[in-house]
C-alpha cells in the first residue's frame, strides 16, 4: 500500500497542501474576504432588484452561484502569484514529483479556504434571500461539488496567466465561458428542489463535471505553469 | 554486455531505418518550414480565389435569386445562406485553431502556432457574423432581435472562448509563450465545448418558452438545401484562403529578421 514511490507522490500533494493552509492560516484576514465579497454583494441584490420575498425566492439560488463564482473568480487569482514571485513556483516546478500532485494540493488548499467557506455561509445568505426550505440542502451540496470545480478551472485559467501583470481581468475573461456548466447544474439543483423534483440528476452531472476536472485540470495547470512560468 | 552496447550503438548509427523514415515524413517536415510554406501557398493563391469566388457567387446567385420563397417567412428566410455557413465555419474553426495548438504543442512546428494565431480572429468574426445575421433573422421571424435559445447561448459562449485565446494571445510579449500558452487554453476550450453545447441544451430544455419554436424546419426542401450546401462548400473555401492568407502574414512578421524574408522584400521593393 505505502511503497516508497507512492509515499513520495502523496508527499507532493500533502507537502504544498500543508504548507498552502499554512500560509492562509498567518493570513487569516486574506481568507476572509472572498466571503465578505459573498455576503456584500448578496446586500446589493434586495437594493438593486426587490426586497419583496416572493420575488427574491425566485432568483436566490441563481444570484447565490453567480456570487459565489465572482468570489472563487477573484480568489483564484492569487493561486501562484505569490509563488510565482518569491521563486517557490521554481522549486515546484524542478521537484523530481508529478506536477499535478503538487497543484492539486495547492488547489485543494483553495477550495478548503474559499469553496469552503462560501459553503457554510451559503445557508445564511439563503435566508438573506428567502430561498424555500427545500432548497437548502441541495444548495449546500452543488455548492460543496460546484466551488471544487470552479478551483480546479481556475487553477489553469491562473497557471496560464501567472506571469502577466494584469493577469486577474485576463484570468476572468478565459475562464467564465468554462464556468457556464457549471453554473448551469449548480442552479438547476437548488432549482430542482424547490420546484418539488428530484435535484439528484443534476447534482449528479455535477458530479460528473468535478470528477472530469480532477482528472484533467491539474494536468492542464501543470503544462500551463511549465510555459508560462519559465516566461 | 559488450556485445550487445555493441551492437545497439551499431543498430543506432545504421541509418537504413532512418532514412526511410525521413522520406516518408519529409512532406510533414517541410509543411513546418514557414519558408517552404510562405513560397508554396502563394502557388496556391489565384487558384484558391478564383474557386473561392467561383463557388461563393454560384451559391449567393442561386440562393438569393433562384431559389424558391419559404411559405412562412417569404423571402427573409434567404439570409440562411449566409447564416449557417458561417455558424458551420465558426464552430470547426475553433477545432481547426485547437489542432494547430496542439500539432505545435506536439511537434514544435513554427508554423502550426502561426496558423493557430491567424486561425482566431478568422473564428471570431465568423462567430460575429452568425451571431448578427441571426439577430436581423430573427426580428421578422420571432419578433426579437435577441432571444436566449440554446444555440444562440452556445455561439455567444463560442465567440467568449476565442475572445479569450486571442486575448492571452495578445497578452504576452514572447512569441513562444504566447503560441503555447494560447494553444493550451483553445486545447482546454475544445475539451469543454462539447460540454457547454451539451449543458446549455439541456438548460434550454428546462426553460423553453412555449411560444418559439425555431428549429421546426427538420426537412428542408431540395431546390432550397442545394445552395445552401453550395455556400457552405464556398465558406470552407473562403476559410481557407483568409486563413493562408492570415498565415502568411504571421509568418513576415515573425521572419522579419531572416535573410529569406529579407530578399524577399527588398526584391518587392526593389521591382
Amino acid at each position: 500500500m505505502s511503497s516508497p514511490a507512492a509515499r513520495k507522490m502523496n508527499s507532493g500533494f500533502v507537502a504544498w497542501l500543508r504548507r498552502d493552509l499554512l500560509l492562509a492560516y498567518r493570513r487569516r484576514g486574506e481568507v476572509a474576504s472572498p466571503v465578505v465579497f459573498f455576503m456584500m454583494v448578496s446586500t446589493l441584490i434586495p437594493l438593486g432588484l426587490t426586497p419583496e420575498a416572493a420575488q427574491l425566492e425566485k432568483v436566490a439560488a441563481g444570484m447565490i452561484w453567480i456570487m459565489a463564482l465572482l468570489a472563487t473568480l477573484l480568489s483564484v487569482d492569487g493561486l501562484f502569484a505569490s509563488d510565482y514571485h518569491d521563486g517557490s513556483l521554481e522549486q515546484m516546478l524542478i521537484t523530481p514529483q508529478l506536477l499535478p500532485l503538487p497543484i492539486l494540493g495547492k488547489v485543494t488548499a483553495h477550495w478548503l479556504t474559499t469553496g469552503l467557506p462560501l459553503t457554510l455561509v451559503s445557508p445564511l445568505l439563503g435566508l438573506m434571500l428567502s430561498l424555500p426550505a427545500a432548497g437548502y440542502l441541495p444548495l449546500i451540496c452543488s455548492l460543496a461539488l460546484g466551488t471544487a470545480c470552479l478551483s480546479l478551472v481556475g487553477a489553469v485559467g491562473a497557471a496560464l496567466t501567472v506571469s502577466l501583470r494584469k493577469g486577474g481581468l485576463l484570468l476572468s475573461l478565459l475562464v467564465m465561458p468554462l464556468y457556464m456548466p457549471v453554473i448551469i447544474f449548480g442552479t438547476a439543483t437548488v432549482n430542482a428542489a424547490v420546484d418539488g423534483l428530484n435535484w439528484l440528476p443534476p447534482l449528479a452531472i455535477l458530479g460528473a463535471l468535478f470528477a472530469a476536472s480532477v482528472a484533467l485540470c491539474p494536468l492542464a495547470a501543470a503544462g500551463a505553469l511549465r510555459v508560462t512560468a519559465s516566461n | 554486455m559488450n556485445w550487445l552496447s555493441n551492437w545497439l550503438s551499431n543498430k543506432w548509427r545504421s541509418n537504413n531505418w532512418q532514412s526511410k523514415e525521413t522520406s516518408s515524413w519529409q512532406w510533414f517536415y517541410r509543411l513546418g518550414s514557414p519558408r517552404w510554406f510562405y513560397l508554396r501557398s502563394g502557388q496556391w493563391l489565384p487558384w484558391l480565389s478564383l474557386a473561392a469566388l467561383l463557388v461563393l457567387a454560384t451559391g449567393l446567385i442561386w440562393g438569393l435569386a433562384f431559389a424558391p420563397e419559404d411559405a412562412k417567412q417569404g423571402n427573409s428566410f434567404r439570409i440562411i445562406y449566409i447564416h449557417v455557413p458561417a455558424a458551420f465555419l465558426a464552430q470547426s474553426g475553433y477545432f481547426i485553431m485547437a489542432i494547430a495548438g496542439a500539432i505545435g504543442l506536439i511537434w514544435k512546428m513554427k508554423i502550426s502556432f502561426m496558423v493557430m494565431k491567424a486561425a482566431a480572429p478568422i473564428g471570431a468574426v465568423l462567430t460575429f457574423v452568425a451571431l448578427f445575421t441571426g439577430a436581423v433573422w430573427g426580428k421578422p421571424t420571432w419578433g426579437a432581435y435577441w432571444v436566449w435559445d440554446a444555440r444562440i447561448t452556445s455561439m455567444l459562449i463560442l465567440l467568449f472562448l476565442y475572445a479569450g485565446v486571442m486575448a492571452l494571445q495578445y497578452a504576452y510579449h514572447s512569441v513562444d509563450a504566447a503560441s503555447k500558452a494560447s494553444a493550451i487554453l483553445a486545447l482546454v476550450g475544445t475539451v469543454n465545448i462539447p460540454i457547454i453545447n451539451k449543458s446549455v441544451d439541456w438548460w434550454y430544455t428546462l426553460h423553453q418558452p412555449a411560444t418559439i419554436k425555431l428549429t421546426s424546419a427538420p426537412s428542408m426542401h431540395m431546390d432550397m438545401f442545394m445552395p445552401l450546401l453550395v455556400m457552405i462548400v464556398g465558406f470552407y473555401l473562403f476559410y481557407a484562403l483568409a486563413l493562408i492568407l492570415h498565415t502568411r502574414n504571421e509568418i513576415l512578421r515573425r521572419e522579419r529578421k531572416t535573410s529569406w524574408v529579407r530578399e524577399l522584400v527588398t526584391a518587392k521593393a526593389g521591382g
